[in-house]
């Protein structure tokens, strides 16, 4: 039951303007520029416009900025701000085959045309804590090679030339979209990996975690793994032609994984597909993994009750706005229904002292 | 319009798409901009950005990004058109300015002053970046290999 009240004015007007000095800390230290968070935080920038569904990295380090880095809640503002804008338009689907790559590796082919490229990553540094950079902002230069300007072929083509892996179907029907559509059950891929590139990353990195861990195993390889900038080409009416309105960084993961054949479909590989905005590769990985997960049925696989399998409980629980919205409401006053709860508790009790003293009474 | 013109017209529309809005703006500084009326006022809009399954496979929907357009008629007539990444009403209208003068005899000196110099820079800027991730490709060497 719910039950109109009013008051709290004040006290939430002066919750607001303690909650705006306390985001920005002892004045005697600098304050943040947006600019300096879109730079130097960038992988925070990243994560808040892929799970915010919005490409706009001046938006999200704002919004990390508002949020005092609370991340869900910069997802959150950017959500709120996506629906406020008008559609434009659809992208032409973009060419991750065409990637001006930073970093692409192979866990599968060590000589793979094009090379292994490592890119600005974390892999292989010592993880101790570097007390330098809280000192001085120096960098050194970074290292230039000629680059070949060879094409980076996928790595999936290779296998797919011997028909050792599943072919991806060629098609360009037009997808359904969570954002304009409520979900509906069962969930075609397109709407999955929708929903997936979108889920919170911590939620998606244990649902893939739970898949190696034997709940629905898959035997993932990582076929290919790439980050870079892309085009983004979209067609305008008026031009008659498409021309490109961007360019976008995104993180791509291909796994390759183990498939014993079915009644239909000799041995072969199968294939799992992350795509995520800006440089996420945690999450491409994991989104890679559930999404072969995800495919038990279309692949012949049993069911095996294992959660990572479970399209309705993956989706449905994927998506951190709505999770912190419904988990945080019940911080919101629920005085009339505990009333309520309270009075019945009191009377199973009050019962069940009468009974007693019947019992005893007899 | 010709088909070679319209490639010309696209290759052109992307790259001021993509230029830096302030690299644009410096260089658009030295443009003597004539008057024009709006046919559509700069408008902030999200583009639904799409990709395959697999890459190659079927769409879905990836993410929106930020997307400005714009459309104007200049006082002599031609009709340019601006679409540009990011929430920046001056980089659309600058993009459409381009496009429409590029319809004009002013055409060649707005090529050599602006759309030059834009396609330089991103040039060299896709050539650093290619080169720094040269310089992480992996040498292997076998050091030592398991028989049997």
């Amino acid at each position: 039951m719910y039950v109109a009240v009013k008051g709290g004015e004040r006290a939430i007007d002066n919750a607001h303007t303690w909650l705006t000095e306390e985001r920005r800390g002892d004045t005697a230290v600098a304050e943040l520029g947006t600019d300096q968070i879109r730079e130097q935080m960038s992988l925070a920038v990243n994560r808040v416009m892929a799970e915010g569904s919005l490409y706009d990295p001046d938006l999200a380090a704002l919004a990390i900025k508002q949020a005092r880095g609370d991340l869900i809640e910069a997802i959150f503002l950017i959500r709120a701000y996506r629906t406020t804008l008008p559609r434009i338009g659809t992208s032409e689907p973009v060419d991750t085959g065409a990637m001006a790559c930073d970093r692409r590796i192979s866990a599968t082919f060590k000589d793979v045309p094009g090379g292994q490229v490592l890119g600005p990553t974390f892999d292989y540094t010592h993880r101790l804590l570097d007390f330098k950079l809280a000192a001085d902002g120096e960098v050194p230069e970074t290292p230039q090679a000629e680059a070949s300007g060879a094409d980076m072929p996928r790595v999936t083509e290779y296998l797919n030339r011997d028909g050792l892996i599943q072919s991806e179907p060629e098609s360009d029907e037009t997808p359904p979209d969570m954002t304009r559509q409520p979900m509906e059950y069962p969930a075609n891929r397109a709407l999955r990996l929708q929903a997936l590139t979108r889920g919170d990353e911590g939620f998606v990195l244990s649902m893939a975690y739970s898949t190696q861990r034997g709940y629905a195993k898959n035997h993932p390889f990582v076929g290919e793994l790439r980050i870079g900038a892309v085009a983004v080409e979209m067609d305008i009416p008026e031009l008659g032609f498409a021309i490109e309105i961007g360019e976008i960084t995104l993180t791509e993961c291909e796994t390759v994984n183990q498939f014993t054949g079915s009644k239909t479909e000799p041995p072969q590989f199968t294939r799992g597909y992350g795509l995520v905005f800006g440089q996420t590769e945690r999450k491409a990985i994991s989104m890679a993994l559930v999404d072969r997960a995800l495919r038990w049925e279309e692949l012949g696989e049993d069911n095996l009750g294992a959660p990572a399998q479970d399209e309705e409980f993956v989706l449905s629980h994927a998506d951190n706005i709505q999770a912190t919205g419904f988990l945080e409401h019940i911080k919101l006053p629920h005085c009339v229904d505990f009333q309520s709860e309270l009075e019945l508790v009191r009377r199973i009790r009050a019962d069940v002292d009468n009974a007693a003293m019947k019992e005893a009474a007899e | 319009m010709t088909e070679k013109t319209d490639t010309a017209r696209r290759a052109r529309m992307g790259l001021v798409a993509k230029a830096p809005p302030a690299r644009l703006a410096a260089l658009m500084a030295g443009v003597e901009v004539p008057g024009f009326d709006w046919l559509r006022a700069p408008e902030v809009g999200g583009v639904m950005v799409r990709g395959r399954m697999g890459g190659t496979g079927a769409p879905f929907n990836l993410g929106e990004m930020t997307v400005t357009r714009c459309a104007l008629r200049l006082a002599t007539g031609e009709v340019g058109h601006g679409y540009v990444q990011g929430r920046d009403k001056a980089h659309a209208e600058r993009a459409a300015l381009v496009d429409a003068l590029m319809q004009t005899d002013r055409a060649e000196a707005v090529q050599a002053q602006v759309l030059d110099p834009l396609a330089e820079a991103a040039l060299t800027a896709k050539a650093t970046r290619a080169a720094k991730a040269a310089a992480t490709k992996v040498d292997f060497f076998t050091m030592v290999r398991g028989e049997d």
